[in-house]
């Protein structure tokens, strides 16, 4: 098992015949990912990495059965994609575009959550379940098929942990990037009441940042109902007030946001709260022997 | 982005919110024919910069006639204002707004922003006006009302009706009007200009019962700024660090700190984690370099070009964990950025991921001086023994 997306998945790319969507659809193919159906608007009939492209989402429901979307689309038009995704049935949407404004991703937002889809992103590297298929532009190599969930708000960083698991001896079961935009799509806690019910996944690393209260939330609902071992590590603990780091959604606002208050959170909810990044893979590995 | 108050006030003058009678002040030529256009005295002469904490600066002076006036614009003007939010330093002030003044009879705060649990606009209001709206949420949050804003019906009037009929003191039935007025006003004001913030800080009522934004706060979705080409122009570059600028321009995420290890990540999160690890090792970050997921030869060398201009780095760490910016391409950008600027203190590699076996052979076959880390925790341990050795 693991969550979300595995060797069933049958994903369309949106956005294929773009630079980007024709170089992960080309990665993804390599990883073992099914890779169904792309669309482009105004280009279906083409083939792009041997993968047939359509005009419509529902086209490639339809005719091919696609049950994930992977979207490449540009911030323009990415919301108009995820919502097409998500009316045509797609259940499963990972919006990897960055810079979608906030006001727009409020009505996506609604809208998908309406339609019953889960929305990973956007601004986000997407998921992975290691050696079953990967959805997304994680580097598919440093991951190894194991009994670990990671969640996490950032990309980068994001294969930093997985990395440090892996030499660690400890595979995952699935990794999802979260996003790093003010509104996404789901929350840590939409994917650790999934990984909750996962019998594949025995430990959970929760990767936050600065920036809203989504960390403090997660906290609240793991001290109330998640029974598996977390481990958890927040950036910024030495970011300034009031300026935006990178992400869209890493900035501390009106004294809200802060590092210090999201540790403190995870602390008082019994989770092992990691504060020197270099060390997580360690940490990681002594809890998980300790089980 | 943010906007500066005249700024936010120009556009709520179009959106019809009533705000002070006012003029721009640039030079101090000027003085005496904008006061003759501007009821008063007393005027109110207010140092229009983006950092908060402008009146526990000094930077918003009421005086009661010319020659006060003529005084508060000689130590504004051209002069560094400092302030809560600013460094010791400050920021130099080149303009100013000259407003009547108001008879204030009550003081409201009026903000919007979006709500990100609830993923959707709110309106917050309350009766403790002109104070910081954070003091007051930590000190007494029953007086800071909500109403979230459904996306899919926009702002309704009884929503206005719920955030009045709060107050302890309902005002009269004119001033009940115009609050809800503003209130809708606001609303279109923040869907139509994609902000991510707008305060009205202190929304004041005259003593005639009027409503009248005294202060404007703006700030502008980043993102949303393609659709706005009309809000993109009004950025001023002068409130920004030079460095900042630069690196803006190359699409770079660079934001000045007050170390001196520079730092080129490529993540944002990844480029956090790497200043807190700086921070542990012992030493101080001089900035955040997020340089992109898919950043280009070229925008590797304006990055590392970048970090070398602050001329208080002392050691500078590259920090690159590929995926889709491979080893290779950050390797060749760093050589590239070598040959045009002399690089005179100690250059701390840590490269992982995609390429890595050629991104790390480029580098050691160049004649760049450099050390290698296999992975964060010696990248860090170099880092605070460089510094050690330094002194």
């Amino acid at each position: 098992m693991s969550i979300l997306v595995d060797e069933n998945s049958r994903v369309v790319v949106q956005g294929i015949t773009g630079r980007e969507g024709t170089f992960h659809t080309q990665q993804m193919l390599a990883y073992g990912t099914n890779v169904v159906a792309g669309v482009t608007p105004g280009k279906g009939g083409q083939k792009v990495q041997g993968v047939p492209v359509m005009n419509r989402v529902a086209e490639a429901v339809e005719m091919e059965g696609a049950n994930v979307s992977c979207i490449f689309v540009p911030a323009a038009f990415a919301p108009d994609a995820v919502m097409e995704a998500a009316a045509a049935g797609i259940r499963v949407i990972v919006c990897i575009t960055e810079g979608i404004p906030v006001l727009d991703m409020v009505r996506v937002a609604n809208f998908v959550k309406e339609k019953g889809a889960m929305l990973i992103g956007p601004n986000c590297p997407g998921i992975i379940s290691p050696g079953k298929t990967k959805v997304g532009i994680m580097p598919g190599h440093i991951h190894r098929q194991g009994s670990m969930g990671v969640i996490s708000r950032s990309g980068t960083l994001t294969y930093e942990v997985v990395d440090q698991l892996t030499k660690s001896d400890l595979g995952q079961s699935t990794c999802i990037g979260i996003g790093g935009d003010p509104i996404i799509g789901t929350s840590f806690i939409d994917h650790l009441r999934l990984f909750k019910e996962d019998p594949q996944t025995e430990g959970v690393v929760l990767i936050g940042e600065i920036g809203g209260t989504a960390e403090e939330e997660a906290a609240e609902y793991i001290r109330a109902e998640f029974n598996k071992p977390v481990l958890a590590f927040i950036a910024g603990r030495t970011a300034p007030p009031g300026r935006r780091m990178g992400h869209a959604g890493a900035i501390i606002s009106g004294g809200q946001g802060r590092a210090e208050d999201k540790i403190e959170a995870l602390q008082a909810a019994g989770i092992t709260v990691v504060l020197n990044l270099a060390e997580l893979g360690d940490t990681a590995k002594q809890i998980m022997a300790g089980q | 982005m943010k906007l500066h108050e005249y700024q936010a006030k120009e556009l709520f003058q179009k959106a019809g919110i009533p705000v002070p009678k006012g003029r721009l002040l640039t030079s101090r030529d000027k003085l005496g024919s904008v006061l003759e256009e501007i009821p008063g005295p007393p005027w109110v002469i207010k140092a229009q910069v983006h950092a908060g904490g402008r009146g526990k600066g000094g930077g918003v002076r009421l005086v009661k006639g010319q020659g006060e006036a003529a005084e508060a614009v000689a130590e504004l003007l051209e002069k560094p204002l400092v302030t809560p939010q600013t460094t010791a330093e400050g920021v130099i002030v080149h303009q100013l707004l000259v407003e009547e003044g108001v008879d204030i009879d009550k003081e409201f705060y009026l903000g919007m922003t979006v709500d990100r649990k609830l993923a959707c606009p709110t309106m917050i209001f309350s009766p403790s006006g002109g104070m910081e709206i954070e003091e007051v949420a930590k000190q007494s949050p029953d007086l800071i009302f909500k109403e979230p804003v459904n996306p899919a019906t926009g702002w309704m009037p009884y929503q206005a009706r719920n955030l009045i009929y709060k107050l302890s003191q309902v005002p009269g039935g004119y001033t009940v009007k115009e609050l809800s007025s503003t209130m809708k006003k606001i609303y279109d004001l923040f869907v139509a200009n994609d902000c991510s913030l707008l305060e009205i800080n202190p929304l004041v009522i005259t003593k005639q019962g009027s409503v009248i934004a005294l202060d404007a706060k703006m700030t502008i979705d980043d993102n949303a700024l393609y659709r706005h080409k009309d809000l993109a122009q009004l950025d001023d570059p002068r409130e920004k660090d030079p460095l900042e600028v630069l690196a803006e321009a190359a699409s770079l995420n660079y934001i000045r700190l007050n170390g001196n290890i520079g730092a080129m990540v490529n993540g944002a999160g990844l480029a956090m984690a790497t200043m807190d690890v700086i921070k542990l090792a012992g030493a101080e970050p001089a900035n955040f370099l997020d340089v992109g997921g898919g950043a280009s030869e070229e925008m590797i060398t304006k990055g590392f070009e970048i970090i070398l201009k602050d001329e208080r780095v002392r050691a500078i760490l590259i920090n690159i964990f590929g995926g889709i910016l491979r080893c290779d391409v950050l390797a060749r950008g760093v050589l590239e950025a070598a040959k045009k600027t002399d690089i005179d203190v100690p250059l701390i590699v840590r490269l992982e991921g995609t390429n890595v076996e050629e991104g790390r052979k480029i580098l050691e076959e160049s004649d760049l001086d450099f050390l290698v880390a296999r992975d964060m925790a010696e990248a860090a341990e170099l880092v605070a023994k460089e510094v050690k050795r330094q002194g």
